[in-house]
C-alpha cells in the first residue's frame, strides 16, 4: 500500500459513491440558482434540482461544451460574484478568444490538494524540492503544481519555463528532487544536460511529473534514462480545474481520477450514450465541488477509457487510460493547444494569400516544430524577394500572436497544397506520439 | 515610358520553371529577357516578353502568382563604362536601384539594361538629361 496525501484516495467504493451523490445533488441545486445558462438548460430538459439525488441520475443532465464557455466569455458561467473570485486563468481557444476559468478561495484550496495528491503519488513529501518548469501565468500548469507543492509542504522552486542552461544550473545547485514540466521539455533538458556533460548523478532529481501534452512509453523511457528519474503522468484541463484532475501512481497503469471532486464518464461522442467500463469514448467530467466555475458533464474531447480494477498502489479511485486522441482537430504543440481553424481565420485577414494552408508538425529532437504552408493568391504582387519575405514576416507575426507559439511560414504557389476528394489535408503530423 | 515586366513566383521544386515556360509557349509568348532572384525555398522569375498583357493573362489562367511591374529600359553603348555612366547618374540623383539585368542587342552595338528603381519618373528625367537613351516599350517587345 502506497502513502497517499488524502485518506479518501483509499476509501471503499460505496463511500466514494455516497459522497459523490451528496455533492452532485448540492451542486445541481447551486448552479440552478446561480448560473442562468444551467437554469435554462435544466428547465428546457424538464429537470428540477430535486430530481438529481445520486450519481445514477447523472445521464439525465445536459452536457456542457467548450462552445458554451466561448459564448459566455469571459465570466458568463461563473457561479460566484466578484468578491469571491480569487483567481482567473485562461487557455487558448479558437479565433483568438481564450477559454476563461475562475477559482474561489475554496477552489484554490482543493486544487492545491489535488496537485499534492499527484506529488505524493510520485513519491514526494515535505522534504522535497519541487522544481516547477511549467510556464507561470494564465496557463494553469505552473501555478497548479506550485499550489500542490505548497499544500504538501514541500519546498517549491518556481523556475517557470525557458532558459535551459539556467534550469540545469538550478537543478545542480538548488538540489531539486521533483521536476514538473511538459514531457518534451523534460527530454530537452535531459539532452541539453548530456550535451553539456552533466550526468544524472550530478543532479538530485528522483522523480518527475509530466503533462499538458501527450507522450508515449518510449518517451517515458527516454526521459527516465536522460534524467535518472522515475517519470509520472498527470492529466488536467483548465475548464475542469488544471493539472491534477488525475495522476499516475507507482503502478503506472493509468491515472487515478480525483473522484471526490470530479465525476468521470465515458460517452459515445456521436450519440452521447454513456459507455461501460473499459470501452473507449469521450471523457466527460462533472465538477461537484467547484464554486466559481462548476461544470455539468463537460465534454473534454479527449478519448479515453475507465477501469475500476483494484490497483496495486491501494488507491480505489477509478483509473483513466492516457488519452488516445481527440474528437476534434486540436493539436498540442510544445504544450500549447492549437486549433487549425485559428490559422484559417488569420489568413482571411491577410492580403496576398488564400485561406488554403497546411500544417506540418514534426519533432526535431525532443521539441515540436510547426510549419505552416500558405498558398499565395494569384493576385499577390511580388517582383522582389524582399516583398515575399516581408509578407512571410507579417504572416508569421499574425499567426504567432494568435496561436501563442513560434511557427515557420512557407509561402507556396497557388493550388500546390494537395487536395484529396476536394478537401485539402490540413494537418500532417509526422510525430510518433 | 516605362517597360512592363512580368514577374512570376516559382517554388523551388523540380519542374517549377518548366511549367512557366510551357504556359508561355502555349500562349505563343516570345521571351526577350529573363532573370531570376532565388532564395532557398522560392524564386521570382522576371521576364520581358513580346506581349506582356497576354503573358500575364496566360499566367493567371495557369494559376501562377504573377504581376506586371513598370521598369525602366535603357540602351547604353556596348563598351567598358557603358553601364557605369548610367548608374552614376542614378546614384547622383539618389534614385535607388532595386534590381537590374542586361542583355545585348542583335543589331547595333548596344546593351539593353532593365532597371527597377524606386522612382520611375525621377529616374527617367535624370537619365534623359544625361543623354542616356530610354527604350520605348515597343522597341523591346518587337525586338
Amino acid at each position: 500500500m502506497d502513502r497517499t496525501f488524502s485518506e479518501i484516495e483509499t476509501a471503499p467504493r460505496h463511500e466514494i459513491r455516497a459522497l459523490q451523490s451528496l455533492r452532485l445533488s448540492q451542486m445541481i441545486r447551486r448552479v440552478y440558482d446561480r448560473v442562468p445558462l444551467y437554469r435554462q438548460r435544466l428547465d428546457e430538459a424538464g429537470i428540477k434540482p430535486d430530481d438529481i439525488r445520486s450519481v445514477d441520475d447523472l445521464p439525465k443532465l445536459p452536457f456542457t461544451y467548450k462552445q458554451d464557455l466561448r459564448d459566455s466569455y469571459p465570466y458568463g458561467l461563473f457561479a460566484v460574484d466578484r468578491s469571491e473570485l480569487r483567481e482567473i486563468h485562461a487557455s487558448s481557444g479558437t479565433t483568438g478568444k481564450q477559454t476563461v476559468v475562475g477559482y474561489s478561495a475554496n477552489d484554490l484550496k482543493v486544487w492545491g490538494e489535488m496537485a499534492a495528491r499527484a506529488l505524493v503519488a510520485a513519491g514526494a513529501d515535505k522534504t522535497d524540492y519541487v522544481h516547477v518548469s511549467y510556464g507561470y501565468g494564465l496557463f494553469t500548469g505552473g501555478l497548479g503544481l506550485h499550489y500542490g507543492a505548497n499544500t504538501l509542504g514541500a519546498s517549491v522552486i518556481p523556475v517557470s519555463s525557458g532558459n535551459t542552461a539556467r534550469q540545469i544550473q538550478i537543478l545542480r545547485d538548488f538540489g531539486s528532487t521533483i521536476l514538473c514540466c511538459t514531457p518534451s521539455y523534460a527530454a530537452y533538458i535531459g539532452e541539453t544536460m548530456r550535451d553539456m556533460g552533466v550526468k544524472p548523478s550530478d543532479i538530485s532529481l528522483k522523480a518527475g511529473i509530466f503533462g499538458a501534452e501527450p507522450w508515449t512509453e518510449s518517451m517515458r523511457v527516454q526521459i527516465e534514462e536522460l534524467l535518472g528519474i522515475k517519470a509520472y503522468d498527470i492529466y488536467g484541463l483548465s475548464e475542469v480545474m488544471g493539472p491534477g484532475v488525475s495522476y499516475e501512481c507507482s503502478a503506472q497503469s493509468g491515472m487515478h481520477i480525483n473522484e471526490d471532486h470530479f465525476i468521470p464518464e465515458i460517452i459515445d461522442p456521436e450519440t452521447g450514450e454513456v459507455l461501460p467500463e473499459g470501452e473507449e469514448g469521450e471523457l466527460v467530467f462533472t465538477c461537484i465541488t467547484k464554486e466559481a466555475l462548476p461544470l455539468i458533464r463537460y465534454r473534454t474531447r479527449d478519448v479515453a477509457s475507465l477501469s475500476y480494477e483494484p490497483c496495486s498502489c491501494g488507491r480505489t479511485f477509478v483509473k483513466m487510460k492516457k488519452p488516445a486522441g481527440r474528437t476534434d482537430d486540436m493539436l498540442i504543440i510544445r504544450g500549447v493547444n492549437v486549433f487549425p481553424s485559428q490559422i484559417e481565420s488569420v489568413l482571411l485577414t491577410q492580403p496576398g494569400v488564400t485561406p488554403n494552408y497546411q500544417i506540418i508538425v514534426d519533432r526535431a529532437g525532443t521539441l515540436d516544430t510547426m510549419e505552416v504552408l500558405v498558398e499565395l493568391s494569384p493576385e499577390a504582387a511580388f517582383d522582389t524577394v524582399r516583398l515575399v519575405e516581408q509578407r512571410e514576416k507579417a504572416l508569421r507575426a499574425a499567426i504567432e500572436s494568435t496561436l501563442g507559439i513560434a511557427v515557420k511560414i512557407s509561402l507556396v504557389a497557388p493550388k500546390s497544397i494537395e487536395r484529396s476528394e476536394g478537401k485539402a489535408k490540413r494537418v500532417i503530423d509526422k510525430r510518433n506520439i | 515610358m516605362t517597360i512592363k515586366q512580368l514577374s512570376v513566383f516559382a517554388e523551388n521544386k523540380s519542374g517549377s520553371l518548366a511549367k512557366i515556360t510551357d504556359a508561355l509557349e502555349k500562349a505563343h509568348i516570345d521571351i526577350r529577357a529573363l532573370s531570376i532572384a532565388d532564395t532557398t525555398n522560392f524564386g521570382i522569375l522576371r521576364l520581358i516578353v513580346d506581349d506582356p498583357d497576354k503573358a500575364y493573362d496566360a499566367m493567371k489562367e495557369a494559376d501562377f502568382t504573377a504581376t506586371l511591374t513598370d521598369v525602366i529600359g535603357i540602351g547604353v553603348p556596348d563598351e567598358p563604362g557603358g553601364l557605369a555612366k548610367a548608374l552614376r547618374v542614378l546614384e547622383d540623383a539618389s534614385v535607388s536601384v532595386e534590381y537590374i539585368y542586361a542583355f545585348l542587342g542583335v543589331h547595333d552595338r548596344t546593351a539593353y539594361v532593365i532597371i527597377r528603381v524606386d522612382d520611375n519618373d525621377g529616374a527617367e528625367k535624370v537619365l534623359e538629361s544625361a543623354g542616356i537613351r530610354l527604350l520605348r516599350p515597343e522597341e523591346l517587345y518587337n525586338m
